[in-house]
């Protein structure tokens, strides 16, 4: 059953924004509707016939200005199950000019009439700078450590299938907060959706004044982990551990590392999940990651496919004049 | 002797250096100031400017602008400003200090404010006597702090010894290191690299307390923080030479207006919280803030039109310094006698300038300003050579009508508001 704050209307009302730069600004039930909207494509990946070319004749470009490999792979797989065609601009870091040339970057892609154009940048606010000087719908893939809200729904949305309901749902998210953007789109994600959310790392890791997100603040990890019904691991950058933030990464997996003695402090059937990819032996133990019952971190790339194949259907079905959205 | 007629300028309500505004004249011969007062009377073969009951104020003195953007300082009133070091190249030798010091002349007097340290790398202490023989006013730390005290405390030593303020950014720079914002809520949901406010007490602390040591004279360019001003009024309390500006930006607006990623308040020091930004008005009305200035830092798209992290930061604050200050006064924080010691009097004392206020003897650098006239702050038609300001659309009051630089006009247009 949908609880009432879930429901949306039909229709362009259902998600009436241009883009996706972020989860901020999005209701409830406009997250439940991506939801709703990834679930015929988890089905159809499942199968045998994997395309259906709803997107055919579309071009979308997926332009990552900061290395990936699996956000990548998954929008470009996204795309092209949906029958688009899908076009990849991987710009090493260090071969792109900062300035200008990003926004000039930008307009070049929109000149090419892409339909659709994903970003990943390293800089917070660079996704919603292009969305402001293109024509067509933006997808943040990333954006320094501001957002990257893909993450948060395909998340939400294999914590939807296991659990059911979010309300009273206790989700621990432990590493480095500080830095990271799928923490925060995780945050407001769940959050919106009613579940409680806990954050869990040593203050250096820590961002200021993160309980006004409306989390609860942890610092140590096994009071963080008692009755947690998910358990969220986020990747340590190991240039991190230099000494700077982390005395070193065996004194971090010490107090953070998810070893299946700890995983016992939380719900028996907690889940256990990671957005990869992962340092085994630091923030999570090989045995954790691989519990067979457990650990949803390949559904977790599934559900990756799918959450994205919405979210290029759903945006560009004011481009395709689909009827109610044009 | 000059070349220009005398003049005077009739019909106005004179801010007299006492701080009393009286309606009357004031008469100017050869760059100076020579009548003031009721009973003053234009002579024959005097060029003659009815202010028409406007305001007839001292031209404002600007401390640690990084452009020389002639414009905009004269739509501001500004006159006279002190040049931060920050120059490419830095002004770290004489002779870059007497071009600077000779660039604005003659309708905008420059004061170059000499580096404290070789190429502002804060290790090496500059040529900063020979600086001063070539025209440089006080000595600049520039952006950055000094995080070596003791580098900081040599340096203090010697501007003492040669009588030179030292004027310093208070951040310490090992905890701001690549942050562009300030810790708090709203880094946080943006993402943005940021830093404690901590961070401007720490540097404050030290610097005073280094000042003291060496017995030198310090003023820290902007202080934006309610703990970076206890430390000011405390070592003020103490009798010491600590002096404190600051920039309209930091009593106008909070962190808050970073959002949505708006480069244009991309500042160094970040914007503060809510609480620090009454902290600073509170200052301002009780004395411990000695000096308002603009930073005047003219930034174009290829510096602004970025991902706020990796814009440059700075505002052109030049043409916004005197209305924002304004504010002030018709908010009843302070009156209007002590918004132009705030603009002119203080920065000309700290910089040694004969100018700042109205009175025989001093140079004749004079604004004539409507206090009340209201207009709308845009960007995209700024004086400036560049159009980053915070304060894009918002409705302002105060214009400067005309403006005098050594008893000559150098702006009298009046400008449609």
């Amino acid at each position: 059953m949908t609880p009432p704050e879930y429901t949306y209307p039909d229709g362009a009302l259902a998600f009436p924004h241009r883009g996706l730069v972020g989860i901020a600004g999005l209701a409830p039930h406009e997250i439940w509707f991506l939801l709703d909207e990834a679930e015929q494509w988890v089905e159809m990946n499942r199968g045998a016939q994997k395309r259906r070319e709803l997107l055919s004749g579309l071009t979308i470009i997926n332009a990552f200005f900061e290395n990936s490999t699996r956000t990548l792979l998954s929008f470009e797989i996204a795309g092209k199950r949906l029958g688009a065609d899908v076009v990849n601009m991987a710009v090493a870091n260090s071969s792109v000019k900062k300035g200008e040339t990003l926004i000039d970057t930008a307009m070049t892609l929109n000149a090419m009439r892409a339909d659709a154009i994903v970003i990943r940048h390293a800089s917070s606010g660079a996704v919603a700078l292009i969305a402001g000087k293109v024509d067509c719908p933006v997808l943040n893939a990333g954006d320094g450590q501001h957002e990257h809200p893909t993450q948060a729904l395909l998340d939400a949305l294999t914590i939807r299938q296991a659990k059911r309901a979010f309300n009273g749902l206790r989700v621990t998210i432990c590493g480095d907060i500080l830095h990271s953007r799928v923490a925060r789109s995780n945050i407001l994600c769940l959050a919106s959706l009613g579940a409680e959310v806990r954050v869990c790392a040593p203050p250096a890791l820590m961002p200021a004044d993160i309980e006004q997100m409306g989390v609860k603040v942890f610092h140590d990890f096994d009071a963080a982990l008692k009755g947690a019904d998910v358990v969220m691991m986020l990747r340590l950058q190991l240039e991190r551990m230099e000494g700077q933030f982390i005395p070193s990464p065996r004194e971090y997996r010490h107090l953070y590392g998810l070893t299946l003695e700890r995983l016992e402090k939380a719900e028996s059937n907690a889940l256990v999940m990671h957005p990869g990819p992962m340092n085994r032996g630091i923030e999570i133990d090989s045995n954790v990651a691989d519990l067979v019952e457990r650990s949803m971190i390949t559904t977790q790339v599934e559900m990756g496919v799918a959450i994205r194949m919405a979210c290029l259907d759903v945006l560009t079905r004011k481009g395709r004049k689909q009827e109610g959205w044009a | 002797m000059s070349l220009h007629a005398p003049l005077t300028i009739t019909n106005g309500r004179l801010l007299l250096a006492d701080g009393r505004i009286e309606t009357g004249s004031i008469r100017c011969e050869a760059g100076f100031i020579t009548a003031i007062g009721a009973d003053v009377q234009a002579q024959d073969g005097d060029t003659v400017h009815d202010a028409r009951r406007s305001l007839i104020a001292p031209g404002l003195v600007d401390i640690g602008v990084f452009a020389i953007d002639k414009p905009a300082f004269h739509f501001g009133g500004v006159t006279r400003a002190a040049l931060m070091p920050d120059q490419n190249p830095p002004l770290d030798t004489p002779a870059r200090v007497r071009f600077a010091a000779q660039s604005g002349k003659p309708d905008f007097w420059v004061h170059p404010l000499a580096a404290a340290t070789q190429e502002l790398g804060g290790t090496a202490l500059a040529e900063i006597a020979m600086m001063r023989d070539a025209g440089a006013r006080a000595v600049c730390t520039g952006r950055r702090w000094v995080g070596d005290s003791g580098t900081m405390l040599r340096l203090l030593q010697y501007t003492g010894m040669l009588g030179m303020t030292v004027i310093t950014h208070a951040e310490d720079g090992g905890i701001v290191g690549n942050a562009v914002a300030t810790s708090g809520e709203m880094a946080t949901r943006l993402g943005l690299p940021s830093a404690p406010a901590q961070a401007e007490a720490l540097a404050i602390a030290r610097d005073i307390a280094l000042a003291e040591m060496a017995g030198a004279a310090i003023h820290f360019r902007n202080v934006t923080t309610a703990a970076g001003l206890d430390l000011v009024r405390g070592a003020k309390a103490r009798g010491l030479n600590v002096t404190a500006g600051v920039s309209p930006a930091y009593f106008m607006l909070s962190n808050l207006a970073i959002g949505a990623f708006r480069t244009f308040t991309h500042l160094s020091p970040a914007l503060r919280c809510e609480d620090d930004r009454q902290a600073v008005i509170a200052a301002v009305a009780d004395g411990t803030i000695d000096i308002v200035a603009s930073g005047h830092d003219p930034r174009g798209p290829e510096d602004k039109r970025l991902p706020f992290a990796d814009s440059a930061p700075g505002m052109a604050g030049a043409e916004t310094l005197l209305p924002l200050t304004l504010s002030l006064v018709r908010d009843g924080v302070i009156d209007m006698a002590r918004a132009f010691d705030l603009l002119a009097a203080n920065p000309a004392r700290l910089l040694g300038v004969n100018a700042g206020r109205l009175e025989v003897g001093a140079e004749a650098d004079i604004a004539v300003v409507d206090t009340e006239r209201p207009w709308i702050v845009n960007s995209d038609k700024m004086a400036a050579s560049a159009g980053n300001t915070p304060f894009d659309r918002q409705p302002v009051q105060g214009r400067v009508l005309a403006l005098f630089k050594g008893g000559v006009v150098v702006r009298t247009k009046k400008t449609a508001g």
